[in-house]
């Protein structure tokens, strides 16, 4: 404080909240380079979110299973549609695509051992198939999208589904970049690009445009592949009741419906931060959509962004998904931001937790690199051993709670389960807030 | 030869009895009638087999071929031999929008003109057009060649990667980052192969080549940090 020359009190400084340091922090960081801040993760934002609804359990009215002795099935199937052989997994909780570049040969291995192990599948990514992913997974699904890079119809053919990317949470409208720090000989030889310059991914498909073109699009698809394969439409939370809509009709047998929350491995803070909806306000649209054409549960709904516990994973199926899709919560189970790499984070100018410049290729866990050094840090077999308890634990929280509610399977969870606790959530979850038969927008109420 | 009644015998017949071809098949000639502006004709394909469809096809015909040849006696929609791997694709009379999109190798050749975003994002596909092609062209072209004997409309090459671009006729206008390069004599015997393959006889010394300045290809220094 300073004094003031009669010894009179001063005011506190006090910082803006407009304009606080870490925005403070941008503009000149903005200033001194010219270049908009290209990071990985997801929104950092708080936004409403599974945490603000809350599970009722049981009560004289609603009787509880026991709980460890009473069945709580966990399986799902995805692609009952139209796909000669639909996936079956033991858990709701899939492995959401992540490109080959962005990770490690040896983290998709991991995600393939962890998945295979848990009974789930996994997803390749931007970047082709690799066959650390295919040989570890027994459930694979091979992502179509518009940079097509490595994209082939042997690998189409050994996939177990099609997964065409609209879009993505992070992103919903942007593309991709891969910068030439990651470009290494195989990641080059992969995108038939030269090796060390940056590689963008288109925002649009090349050769189709609107949900017309992309059912004749899924008619070939499943032409080259004798029908047999599931077929996903995965959308960024963007308008997910016509996105939903229109993806059902174009012929899909999954959506995947990935909020804003969702991570991503390199984009533009401003997308992250400022584009699309948190996907706690997507889920109630697309399953509202796919209740008015009579197809929820026929074609099954996927969703993702910010998905961490078993808690997440029981509300976004009380909210009515039928499996959910996890991408930087495995990284984290597989170790990316492990605090044991604190000194190396704070080397590269960040802290544990916080490190999200994935794009760089400088990742201390091994993960998130191309770097031979670095990607020897990383052990698969370990990875996925940890991938596989994490995912064991989400599926025993999410059954818990199944079980306290009186649901033999967590697809039996259901809106009637919940409450919430802000107005913002109760609004957007169409959930009643806690205490009231209410939530903002309920049919037949005035506000 | 097997002759195959599209109108009669269903899509679905048709792609998976061509699946079925192994690459020692003895039907190696297949007769396609009754296309009608049909989609996914013959898609997916990958034995040496010779696949004529006798008329004009809808979207994606021949898409993601390998090893084998389909000649398409009419005109073709959007996206024909999109993702092609190998073998070749032939087109008596124009193409739609989007035509070897992505490809990543082989020959498509269209006799006629190419509408717009042909060879869009091509991969290593080497595409030679009799007439003319339309907008956005090569856009994102990353490998192979594309030879235009007419005309390019504009956008020609926008953010285009390695891909070798031969025009004989006008462009309309460069895409970001394509520009005029010099034709040496590795260029002119490139595109002599190409124009013989295509089973064009334009002579190749009347066309000039474009390609990328790479100044998309990383973030310029000075803003880096
Ligand atoms: C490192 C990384 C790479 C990703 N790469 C892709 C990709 O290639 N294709 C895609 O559709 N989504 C990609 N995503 C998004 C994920 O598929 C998924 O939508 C998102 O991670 C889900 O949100 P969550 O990270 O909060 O679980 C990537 C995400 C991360 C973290």
């Amino acid at each position: 404080m300073k004094d003031d020359q009669k010894g009179a009190p001063r005011t506190m400084p006090i910082q803006s909240a407009t304009f606080s340091n870490p925005v403070n922090a941008e503009i000149r960081r903005a200033a001194a380079t010219g270049i908009y801040d290209i990071r990985g993760g997801g929104a950092k934002r708080k936004l409403p979110h599974f945490d603000d609804l809350l599970f009722l359990g049981a009560s004289i009215s609603r009787y509880p299973l026991e709980g460890y002795r009473e069945r709580c099935d966990t399986n799902v199937t995805l692609g009952t549609r139209f796909a000669k052989n639909p996936i079956q997994l033991d858990i709701p909780v899939t492995i959401a695509g992540m490109s080959f570049g962005a990770l490690s040969g040896g983290a998709k291995e991991a995600l393939g051992r962890g998945a295979t192990m848990a009974g789930t599948s996994t997803t390749t990514g931007d970047g082709g198939m690799t066959e650390e992913e295919r040989g570890h997974s027994n459930k694979l699904v091979y992502q179509y999208l518009p940079s097509r890079y490595g994209m082939n119809p042997d690998d189409l053919r050994r996939c177990d589904a099609i997964e065409i990317v609209v879009g993505q949470g992070a992103k919903p409208g942007g593309g991709g970049m891969l910068l030439g720090q990651k470009i290494s000989d195989r990641v080059a030889e992969m995108r038939n690009l030269p090796k060390g310059i940056d590689q963008r991914s288109a925002c649009r498909h090349p050769d189709w445009t609107g949900p017309d073109d992309l059912e004749i699009k899924i008619l070939e698809l499943r032409e080259i592949t004798n029908w047999e394969k599931p077929i996903y439409i995965k959308v960024g939370g963007a308008r997910p009741y016509f996105d939903t809509t229109l993806a059902v009709k174009a012929g899909a047998d999954v959506v995947v419906l990935d909020g804003m929350q969702g991570g991503t491995a390199a984009t533009q803070d401003v997308f992250i931060e400022h584009v699309g909806q948190p996907i706690l306000a997507c889920i109630r649209e697309a399953v509202r959509a796919l209740q008015d054409l009579d197809m929820h549960r026929e074609v099954q709904l996927v969703v993702s962004g910010g998905i961490r516990t078993g808690a997440d994973v029981a509300k976004a199926m009380a909210l009515g998904a039928d499996a959910v899709a996890i991408g930087t919560a495995a990284l984290i189970a597989l170790g990316d931001n492990d605090p044991k790499w604190e000194a190396e984070y704070n080397a590269l100018g960040t802290t544990a937790g916080a490190y999200d410049d994935w794009h760089e290729g400088q990742d201390p866990a091994g993960i998130t690199t191309q770097d031979p050094e670095l990607m020897k840090r990383f052990d698969p077999i370990e990875g996925g051993r940890r991938l596989n308890n994490y995912l064991k634990v989400m599926t025993l929280e999410a059954q818990t709670i199944a079980r306290a509610c009186g649901k033999n399977h967590l697809h039996n969870l259901e809106p009637e389960d919940l409450c919430a606790v802000t107005l913002e959530a109760a609004a957007m979850a169409k959930i009643p807030l806690a205490g009231t038969d209410w939530y903002p927008g309920k049919p037949g109420t005035s506000y | 030869m097997q002759t195959f009644d599209l109108e009669a015998q269903g899509l679905r017949a048709l792609n998976s009895t061509l699946h079925a071809q192994a690459d020692n098949t003895n039907q190696t000639h297949w007769e396609i009638v009754n296309p009608k502006g049909s989609h996914a004709i013959a898609v997916g394909l990958d034995a040496p087999i010779e696949v004529n469809i006798k008329g004009s096809t809808g979207y994606y015909c021949a898409g993601m071929n390998k090893q084998a040849t389909v000649h398409v006696h009419g005109s073709v929609g959007p996206g024909t031999a999109e993702n092609m791997m190998s073998g070749m694709v032939v087109v008596e009379g124009d193409a739609s929008q989007y035509a070897g999109a992505t490809g990543h190798g082989g020959t498509l050749v269209i006799k006629g003109n190419a509408s717009s975003r042909c060879g869009i994002s091509m991969k290593g596909i080497d595409i030679i057009v009799h007439g003319n092609i339309g907008h956005m062209s090569a856009f994102m072209a990353q490998s192979g060649n594309l030879v235009v004997c007419g005309d390019a409309g504009e956008a020609l090459g926008d953010s285009l990667y390695e891909a070798r671009l031969f025009v004989r006729g006008s462009v309309k206008s460069l895409g970001a980052d394509c520009i005029e390069k010099e034709m040496r004599p590795e260029h002119i015997a490139l595109l002599e192969e190409l124009l013989e393959r295509g089973g064009c006889d334009a002579n190749a010394s009347e066309f000039k080549r474009y390609g990328s300045a790479r100044k998309l290809y990383n973030f310029n220094i000075d803003n880096a940090y």
